[in-house]
């Protein structure tokens, strides 16, 4: 007898079912565990009061990343720089002290293979198709993008998963997210998981795991699918998957921490079966016209508040729902826009790309291919470029894309967190704005009072040019 | 964690919709590699708004907080929990959360209650009337002194941890058995997904 089709999330959920109580509820194993600075040193601590181990130490990794500073970490002897924040410092030193005291292998802050734990998880190889993958950050939904099962837990489960190896979850519904037809020319990853946000709603997808179906996700690299699902979170999914294929597995062999010889043979075997049957049914499904998406950029503090760049600063009153009025109306007082503006006259002082969203090869290459021979604005006071990771960084100094930068009057920093969320010394002065290649322009998000305009490398490196959010198709 | 049966007196009329942590605790604030104190921080930006519902002293000691739809979206900030357990608030009522940051609540020994946006605003009148708000997890139900009763719906799960202040992670040591027995049955079928951070030639 043939057994019901299932979805690509019901077969990864079925496979890490370790038992099921009697209240639905379910322990669910968990692969791959990335731990960083700033959710985990009250995990340790918990561990280290009730005197319990960590039950596979093999099966997480820590990086730092949020709060380091992108400056120097080695002076001209090669020694290290400490951190100046007494209390960033404070929490490095934590993990420095964690990892190893607890058995985990540790990616040092001045190590090249250091960067954003959603950009060292993939490059590593150490986030697999069909795993398990959780980390003490929302962001983790990006991991989806290599068809693994992701999200993003609190310091409580950071520290159940490091006791236990184990989460008690419930299983979430499902969602298909299908995008019809192909995505028109200049149109990017950020573009179309901006559009879809705008479409869903910032709870869009709450209680959902969302896949991503339809061959525009086929088309993708690796890294445009981790961009996608990592904006999963913003539309209120906990994760959001693509199907694992052989773009996948040729991104992943070979690196690091992947399987190598038979045990790579028998695993890319096992991904193939890790799509949804046909037949498979969906709590909800959404269709999206690929053709309807044009490069989107963010005008209020919800990331659901997009509008193609060709559009202006909505009025309040365009919105039918009471709340949202209300909602918008303090959003456009936080970011000091006046209704009916075109969105391509807004000007820009602080351009930012970087973030577990936008920092791999790919997106600083696409950033510097619109830089290339081209300077930054007058207006433009600060333009800084982080890359994902320090293997991204020296990717991209050996195709000389930090020269194009540097000549364009950005600055090339060390890998890290950054200006995302502003953290370290990386922000955005109060009551300016901010080309971000980031996920979340929530208030106060990049520093006290910053105005945050969220869009792709490309339009991000078109706003540094003119000084002002601008359709990046025009410069060309 | 605290043990949670029944919360009970004035609560704050909040309200809003879509409340970020980090609105309920900002980056600079997670800088702590500790639990405490984080109730400073909390909501610091709402809180620079004068006549703002958490410094108004008819709220003031409140252990209920009444919220709008999508309470705690963004980031995965167990601070949010800390910051509102530093408030004092033991239990939110709104009629969505974030998925995290409901686990998160739990967690902590904070009760997060749905109920529909109409029986919100019915308490968010009697929190503002300065009227009391009656919360007994045990029966499940939201009373007022005007005869409201509203029902809610928990998982079974958590309102045991909650009830008995219990620590999941001891729960699922007990579970040790079940985990070793899953783990090799993976060892022997699929073992290179027990390589984790191995490096491999």
């Amino acid at each position: 007898m043939a057994s019901k089709p299932r979805t690509l999330y019901e077969k990864i959920w079925d496979a890490h079912v370790v038992e099921t109580r009697e209240d639905g509820t379910s322990l669910i194993y968990i692969d791959r565990h990335l731990v960083h600075e700033v959710t985990s040193p009250q995990a340790f601590e918990a561990l280290r009061l009730a005197g319990r181990p960590v039950r596979r130490p093999e099966l997480t990794l820590a990086v730092p990343d949020h709060n380091l500073p992108t400056t120097a970490r080695r002076d001209a002897n090669g020694g290290k720089i400490p951190i100046a924040d007494p209390q960033s410092r404070a929490q490095l030193e934590a993990l420095e002290k964690n990892a190893p005291e607890f058995g985990i292998r540790y990616i040092g802050d001045a190590d090249d293979a250091q960067g954003i734990v959603h950009v060292v998880g993939p490059e590593q190889g150490f986030s697999l198709p069909g795993t398990t993958i959780v980390c003490g950050d929302s962001h983790t939904a990006s991991h989806g993008g290599l068809g693994a099962l992701a999200f993003g837990i609190g310091t409580s489960e950071v520290e159940h998963v490091l006791a236990t190896q184990t989460l008690l979850l419930q299983k979430s519904k499902t969602m298909e997210l299908r995008i019809e037809g192909e995505l028109s020319a200049g149109i990017t990853a950020k573009d179309l998981i901006l559009h879809i946000i705008g479409r869903i709603g910032a709870a869009g997808g709450s209680g959902h795991v969302i896949e991503y179906r339809g061959q525009v996700f086929e088309q993708m690299s690796v890294e445009q699918r981790l961009t996608v699902c990592n904006m999963s979170i913003e539309a209120g999914a906990r994760a959001g998957l693509i199907a694992a294929d052989d773009v996948v597995f040729d991104y992943l062999k070979g690196r690091p921490m992947a399987p190598k010889g038979a045990d790579w043979d028998e695993a890319v075997q096992y991904w193939r079966s890790l799509v949804s049957d046909p037949g498979a049914e969906f709590d909800k499904s959404v269709v999206i016209n690929a053709s309807d998406v044009e490069p989107t950029v963010s005008w209020g503090t919800s990331p659901e508040d997009v509008i193609a760049i060709g559009g202006t600063v909505p009025s309040p009153e365009s919105f039918a729902d009471k709340d949202k009025q209300e909602a918008a109306r303090k959003s456009l007082d936080y970011m000091g826009l006046t209704p009916g503006t075109a969105m391509s006259d807004i000007p820009v002082e602080n351009i930012f790309i970087g973030s577990c969203t936008n920092s791999r090869i790919e997106d600083l290459r696409a950033a510097a291919e619109v830089l290339n021979g081209r300077r930054k604005a007058d207006n433009v006071k600060w333009a800084i470029v982080v890359p994902g990771s320090g293997l991204v960084k020296r990717q991209a100094e050996e195709e000389g894309l930090d020269h194009i930068f540097a000549e364009a009057g950005f600055e090339w920093r060390e890998p890290g967190c950054s200006a995302c969320l502003g953290m370290n010394p990386d922000k955005v002065p109060a009551g300016e704005r901010c080309a971000s290649t980031s996920n979340r322009n929530f208030v106060g998000r990049q520093g006290p009072g910053a105005r945050t305009h969220l869009l792709s490398p490309a339009m991000a490196a078109a706003a540094a040019v003119t000084g002002r959010l601008t359709d990046v198709r025009t410069l060309k | 964690m605290d043990a949670i049966r029944r919360v009970a007196g004035q609560a704050i009329p909040f309200g809003a919709k879509n409340i970020d942590t980090d609105i309920i605790i900002p980056a600079k604030w997670l800088k702590t590699i500790t639990r405490e104190g984080l109730g400073a921080g909390a909501f610091e930006s709402i809180r620079e708004i004068e006549g703002n519902v958490f410094d108004d002293p008819a709220y003031a000691g409140s252990q209920i907080l009444i919220a709008g739809d999508n309470f705690g979206c963004g980031s995965s900030r167990e601070h949010a929990a800390w910051a509102l357990l530093d408030l004092g608030i033991r239990a939110v009522l709104a009629p969505s959360y974030s998925d995290i940051f409901s686990g998160n609540a739990v967690k902590n020994g904070i009760l997060p209650i749905v109920l529909p946006q109409a029986a919100i605003d019915r308490l968010l009148e009697v929190a503002r009337a300065g009227e009391p708000i009656d919360i007994d997890l045990e029966t499940q139900t939201v009373t007022t002194p005007f005869q409201d009763r509203f029902a809610f719906d928990i998982d079974p799960f958590r309102k045991h941890c909650l009830m008995n202040g219990l620590d999941e992670v001891a729960l699922t040591l007990e579970r040790k058995d079940a985990i070793q027995s899953y783990e090799n049955q993976r060892a022997s079928a699929q073992s290179w997904l027990t390589q984790g951070t191995e490096i491999h030639a």
